[in-house]
């Protein structure tokens, strides 16, 4: 049996290493100053995703400043309040959505913004992420809200702070590691999120720095026509944005279990 | 837990009543966007189902120039990679459970499970784009031709390879769910008591015996959530499939010929979809929604039933 269990582990493995070597290595070869600073050509070789890095680190900015509120308040509202019905519904549903399929909430978002709107986005394309967000951290919110012991509440009541206050600067503060490692985690998820994009933010082949008009240009979007390319040259700077689409979500995730080092809790 | 001090106070001061309104507004916005998709994804898809009706489900038509159109291509193509890539994930992903639960020390777990997790982290467009620059051509050179020669009569691997495949995509499915099916697994695994195993040694089983017998029935339930779960994030997986399955909307007979899922015709065909052919688009998305959700429920039920009474009733 050990074998066999053994054998499995080699078996997930493998295909690890072989992807993380293989796009590094691929990967490595199209990283040159023109990559980093250029724009993409669509046919013959060179080019650079410069405007898809910049894309990139807006929409999912956006991203997280609609949908970091938003998940961590849902998330302290299932600890806090959410002990009766509609607390345990909204947990199920929040625990069914965080596994969605990504695309269905970009055409939910096509059709609701982009088609109301007249066109494609940056801000669409950040909408369709934040909703991905939103159950993710609202659910690992509440979990690390919910270790935070209740000796803790109950000792600040007792001293007479009003119940929000001590939410707000008592619970959430011990709480706030674990808060912050959910929310890395679910950034870096959404940062490699090409499918909603597809229909929102649509990408482009030019700089565009204002997200609500126009379409955005975006990393993975960039992995994506490369692909689907004939030419070499436009393959090879897709191997080099898919490299910095996996260092970029490696970071963030690593940066997120580093950051929970030292769990929150006691004050 | 903080509900009987909330009946103790008669009147709420503002303070408190504002904050509790605000994050229970917070909390509802995620029944508003759910409902809000299946509501907005209703609407959206009237052109299409007006037309088409309820055999929209069952019709194999696929011809956008005749405007005839239906989704049993694509689901059939959904489910037969989704369950594919949970054969082959789910019998290495309980395998690496029972490896991280049984056997390995502490301190193999915590590397193992943070590299199965790693697998996890890596986008679905970086898969998609190494599988059909770098396995596919590998697979079609060191694995097809075996398969072919002691195989190659059966009907599913009949036909010449192309690196665009249901066989690739079904493949790299099983690699990204991977993570997802022995995370639980070994979640649930590890729920199992040891009370069971001891049982079961005491009565001089070997290891095999042991988890064959004892914690894997035990488990049943959880495990059998796990794939279904698996099952579910396969069947929505879309870029990955989008670049590998060559996106050929044909009931394939053979797993080397190309199909397509319901995710995958979406992303193909969105770009230059009008009128009646974005309506079933959509309606094929509201259709892979729904499927999802469905299965996500059904396999969250599972593993919330084994962690409450493993044995549906029979406690030890």
């Amino acid at each position: 049996m050990t074998a066999l269990a053994a054998a499995s582990v080699v078996v997930a493995l493998v295909p690890l290493a072989a992807v993380l070597f293989y796009v590094a290595f691929k990967g490595a070869a199209a990283w040159n100053k023109e990559f980093f600073t250029g724009l993409p050509t669509l046919f013959g070789s060179g080019g650079g995703v410069a405007n898809g890095i910049v894309g990139t680190l807006i929409t999912v900015a956006l991203a997280s400043i609609i949908g970091i509120p938003i998940g961590v308040m849902a998330g302290i509202y299932l600890s806090e309040y959410g002990t009766g019905r509609l607390g345990s519904l909204i947990r199920f549903v929040a625990d069914t959505m965080t596994g969605i399929p990504s695309i269905v909430a970009g055409i939910f978002i096509y059709g609701l913004v982009v088609l109301n709107t007249g066109g494609y986005s940056g801000f669409a394309g950040a909408l369709s992420l934040a909703i991905l967000m939103i159950p993710v951290i609202a659910r690992s919110t509440e979990g690390v809200v919910r270790l935070v012991p209740d000796s803790i509440r109950e000792a600040s009541l007792g001293l007479g702070i009003p119940r929000w206050k001590t939410i707000v600067r008592v619970v959430v503060p011990s709480a706030l590691n674990g808060i912050v490692t959910g929310v890395l985690l679910s950034v870096a998820r959404v940062a490699g999120e090409t499918a909603p994009l597809l229909f929102t933010a649509f990408g482009s082949d030019y700089f565009n720095l204002n997200p609500f008009k126009g379409p955005m240009p975006e990393l993975p979007l960039q992995v994506y026509n490369a692909a689907r390319s004939a030419y070499q040259g436009v393959i090879q700077v897709g191997w080099g944005a898919a490299l910095l689409l996996v260092l970029m979500v490696l970071v963030a995730n690593l940066l997120a279990r580093l950051a929970f080092r030292s769990p929150g809790g006691g004050r | 837990m903080m509900g009987y001090m909330g009946k103790r106070f008669k009147r709420e001061n503002a303070g408190d009543l504002l904050f509790r309104v605000l994050a229970l507004l917070f909390g509802l916005s995620i029944l508003a966007i759910t409902f809000g998709i299946i509501f907005e994804l209703w609407i959206n898809t009237s052109l299409s189902r007006e037309k088409f009706g309820l055999g929209f489900l069952w019709s194999t038509d696929f011809n956008i120039n005749k405007g005839e159109i239906g989704a049993l291509t694509v689901i059939y193509g959904t489910v037969v990679t989704a369950v594919i890539a949970i054969i082959l994930s789910g019998l290495v992903g309980i395998g690496i459970a029972a490896f991280l639960v049984e056997i390995a020390p502490r301190r193999v777990n915590r590397v193992v499970g943070f590299l199965v997790e790693l697998l996890a982290a890596i986008p679905s467009i970086v898969y998609g784009f190494w599988g059909i620059f770098a396995l596919a051509p590998w697979l079609g050179e060191h694995v097809v031709p075996a398969i072919k020669s002691a195989l190659g009569w059966l009907p599913i691997f009949a036909g010449p390879y192309v690196n665009a495949s249901v066989f690739t995509a079904s493949i790299v499915l099983a690699i990204m769910i991977l993570p997802t099916v022995a995370a639980i697994s070994r979640d649930v695994i590890e729920a199992v008591p040891d009370s069971q195993r001891e049982g079961m040694l005491a009565l001089g089983a070997t290891r095999w015996e042991m988890f064959s017998r004892a914690v894997l029935p035990y488990a049943k339930n959880g495990v059998l959530g796990a794939l279904i779960l698996g099952m579910g994030r396969a069947a929505g997986e879309t870029m990955a499939v989008t670049l590998i399955i060559g996106n050929n909307t044909q009931l394939f007979t053979s797993l080397f010929q190309q199909g397509a899922t319901m995710a995958s015709v979406i992303a193909n065909d969105f770009g230059e979809a009008h009128g009646l052919f974005l309506s079933a688009l959509l309606e094929i998305g509201l259709i892979l929604f729904a499927i999802t959700f469905l299965i996500n429920v059904g396999a969250r039920l599972l593993v919330w039933v084994f962690f409450r009474d493993p044995r549906g009733g029979v406690r030890v």
